[in-house]
């Protein structure tokens, strides 16, 4: 059953379609990534999807103060202490005990042990997780991630990446991510949703992607999935 | 809101150049303030050398003035430092210790005294000055005219007065001492009536005719000097000053200087916290997070006005609290004070967030809200009559439109125990702080874009 639906979603910024009726939907305990090349429409599409930025056409369905957001850029207040962050965001989010909420993700994160540290003072990776941390104080059954491993190195998106899809197989949290990275999203995308220049193009799993691409572009079906893909939407002519 | 205020304070607080700053700026301003106010302008450091003798007077005709005290009357006007000779007086000058030297030298009573001679010289007095800098000549200038301008008064009244006598003894009569000798002046009046006694005596001719025209003399000469002792007195001052206040609400200088002190402090402090801390939310990205339903925009912009009246209040307290190590203030007021301080933080603090919402970093916000609430502040203490009445008009409405002068109108009524009503200023900045607040409110949908 779909915890979360958008249907014919149109957003204009000036002259621009950013977004063109664009239909999804996502259900419980799903790891949905939504990817495409610059300017495809990923991230309006989760503001919208979080009630950051409204549509200017189309209808959302989402469970109402259940959805968290992590944006792209850590969200998070650098002069103050992990701790202070997470305090203040489960005492902003009237949390019955903010403390308790904050310690549960201090041990989620793994960041108990650092929680008295200034945020500037911690790499981009440990920044990003309280970041996601943030995003999930309230527990939400849908979590929405804007290209949450920009700016990681390897080491810390695959520790980011089996906390993320960790979070979908126990706790059943219905996980949205965007990515311009083909690989990473094949890797850890259950379901593919891509955009291009504001356009719904495909929506299935990644083999079925990987099948639509040859049967689309034969001509690259021999080559790494990436030029694959990028031949795959110079077909449909993006 | 009180979690993202105690956020902002807790923010401050890990800034500590920023908090220095905060902190140090008034005090500096204070101390500042405090000793251009102790150290009163009315009474700038002179060199002065004294070299006319003690015993010499000022002679009208064969008599000598009292000593009309020079030396006192001026260092009552300025604060004397009494040199030994010219070249100190230079060294003083020289090394900026005092403002100017002021020598009266030697010969100058006897050159005042040569002026009723047939070959009089002019009296001289010699100035120094250190015109290192326009505005400092200009000051200099000024005093000096203004001290000749009351010593030549001065010497003119006793001049008058003492010719006033001389007057008084040609028409009466009386006692003269001249070179030890006392002579008696008969007088204009005296000879009349000896010469109208002497008349009915005398036959008719020409030697009645010969008194008769003496008496008629007299009588006109004595009408005329009447005239002239008045005339005399009249001439030491032609035009006198007749001075009306039409606003009675003017302030003590001291007061008005601490009121401008604290409301610049309250300003800067303020508008660059209010709109540092709202252009730092989006800085930090978490203007998106916040809004999306934890707090609403509304709540945002009043937890930054908040934040801005309370460390300005505090700040200024501190500030006043420091100034009155130097001048007497009314702490019985501080009720109002603390009316003036919320009001004006509020208004600026309003102005604060405009910009800040109309900025996208902390950077451009500071040099911004530096840009502006300077220019203003500064526009805002332009007194009338000092520019034209066109562009005075103009400056007029621009600070009605700035919270800054409203501001300083509620600071200097609050610390002004004879001043004006604070209402009026409070009701301005209540306006402001809607129109201010509104204009926020309306510039942070930018902030939205993601």
């Amino acid at each position: 059953m779909a915890v979360l639906k958008a249907q014919k979603l149109v957003k204009k910024y000036g002259a621009r379609e950013a977004l063109r009726g664009v239909d999804f939907e996502a259900s419980a305990g799903e790891l949905v990534a939504v990817i495409g090349p610059n300017g495809a429409g990923k991230t309006t599409l989760l503001s919208i999807l979080a009630g950051i930025s409204k549509p200017d056409e189309g209808e959302i369905h989402v469970p109402q103060g259940d959805v968290g957001w992590v944006p792209q850029q850590a969200a998070l207040y650098r002069r103050l202490t992990v701790e202070e962050n997470l305090l203040l965001f489960a005492r902003l989010e009237k949390h019955s005990d903010p403390q308790a909420s904050t310690e549960e993700m201090l041990e989620l994160t793994g960041l108990a042990e650092r929680r008295e540290e200034i945020v500037a003072r911690l790499s981009g990776g440990n920044q990003q997780r309280i970041n996601i941390a943030i995003g999930l104080l309230s527990r939400p059954s849908v979590l929405l991630l804007d290209e949450p491993s920009v700016g990681l190195d390897p080491r810390q998106r695959a520790r980011l990446w089996e906390f993320v899809a960790g979070l979908a197989a126990s706790n059943g949290t219905t996980v949205i991510f965007s990515t311009h990275d083909i690989q990473e999203a094949e890797r850890y995308g259950r379901r593919l949703l891509v955009l291009a220049d504001g356009e719904a193009l495909f929506d299935g799993s990644p083999d079925e992607l990987r099948e639509a691409v040859r049967r689309e572009a034969p001509e690259a079906a021999d080559q790494d999935f990436e030029t694959a893909f990028v031949a795959f939407l110079h077909h449909r002519g993006h | 809101m009180r979690w993202l205020l105690l956020k902002d304070l807790q923010i401050l607080r890990r800034s500590p150049l920023q908090a220095f700053l905060l902190i140090a700026y008034p005090v500096l301003i204070a101390v500042l303030v405090g000793f251009a106010i102790s150290r009163s302008p009315e009474k700038p450091r002179v060199a002065f050398l004294n070299e006319v003798p003690s015993d010499a007077r000022v002679s009208v005709g064969t008599s000598q003035l009292p000593n009309i005290g020079v030396s006192d009357r001026i260092c009552e006007r300025v604060e004397c430092v009494h040199v030994k000779s010219r070249a100190e007086a230079v060294d003083e000058v020289r090394s900026g210790d005092v403002l100017a030297a002021l020598i009266l030298p030697a010969d100058l009573v006897d050159r005042i005294n040569s002026l009723s001679t047939p070959s009089p010289s002019t009296p001289r007095v010699e100035v120094i000055v250190n015109e290192e800098d326009p505005v400092k000549a200009r000051l200099v200038n000024d005093r000096i005219n203004s001290l000749l301008t009351q010593a030549n008064l001065v010497i003119a009244r006793r001049i008058s007065v003492e010719g006033g006598k001389f007057i008084g003894l040609v028409l009466n009569g009386g006692q003269f001492s001249v070179l030890g000798q006392t002579i008696q002046i008969l007088g204009l009046r005296n000879s009349a009536r000896i010469l109208t006694a002497l008349r009915p005596a005398l036959p008719k001719g020409p030697l009645r005719d010969s008194i008769d025209q003496v008496l008629q003399f007299t009588t006109l000469t004595r009408t005329n000097l009447g005239t002239a002792g008045t005339l005399l007195t009249r001439l030491t001052q032609p035009i006198a000053v007749d001075k009306e206040v039409v606003n009675a609400s003017t302030p003590p200088l001291e007061v008005f200087a601490i009121a401008v002190a604290a409301t610049f402090t309250l300003a800067f402090v303020t508008v660059l916290l209010v709109a540092g801390s709202l252009a730092l939310e989006r800085e930090e990205n978490a203007f998106p997070r916040l809004t999306r339903g934890l707090v609403s925009r509304s709540a945002l912009l009043t937890e930054k006005v908040a934040l801005g009246v309370t460390v300005g209040l505090v700040v200024t307290l501190l500030m006043l609290a420091g100034l009155a190590l130097f001048v007497p203030l009314h702490w019985g007021r501080l009720g109002l004070w603390l009316a003036a301080i919320v009001g004006g933080g509020a208004g600026l603090g309003a102005a604060g967030a405009a910009l800040g919402a109309a900025a996208r970093e902390v950077r451009a916000v500071s040099l911004l809200a530096f840009m502006v609430t300077l220019p203003i502040a500064f526009l805002s203490l332009i007194p009338s009559g000092a520019v034209g009445p066109a562009l005075y008009d103009a400056i007029k409405l621009i600070a009605a439109l700035f919270p800054f002068k409203p501001a300083l109108q509620a600071m200097t009524g609050a610390l002004d125990p004879a001043g004006p009503s604070i209402i009026g200023p409070l009701l301005h900045l209540a306006l402001l702080t809607i129109a201010y607040g509104l204009l926020a409110r309306f510039a942070l949908r930018r902030f939205t874009a993601v």
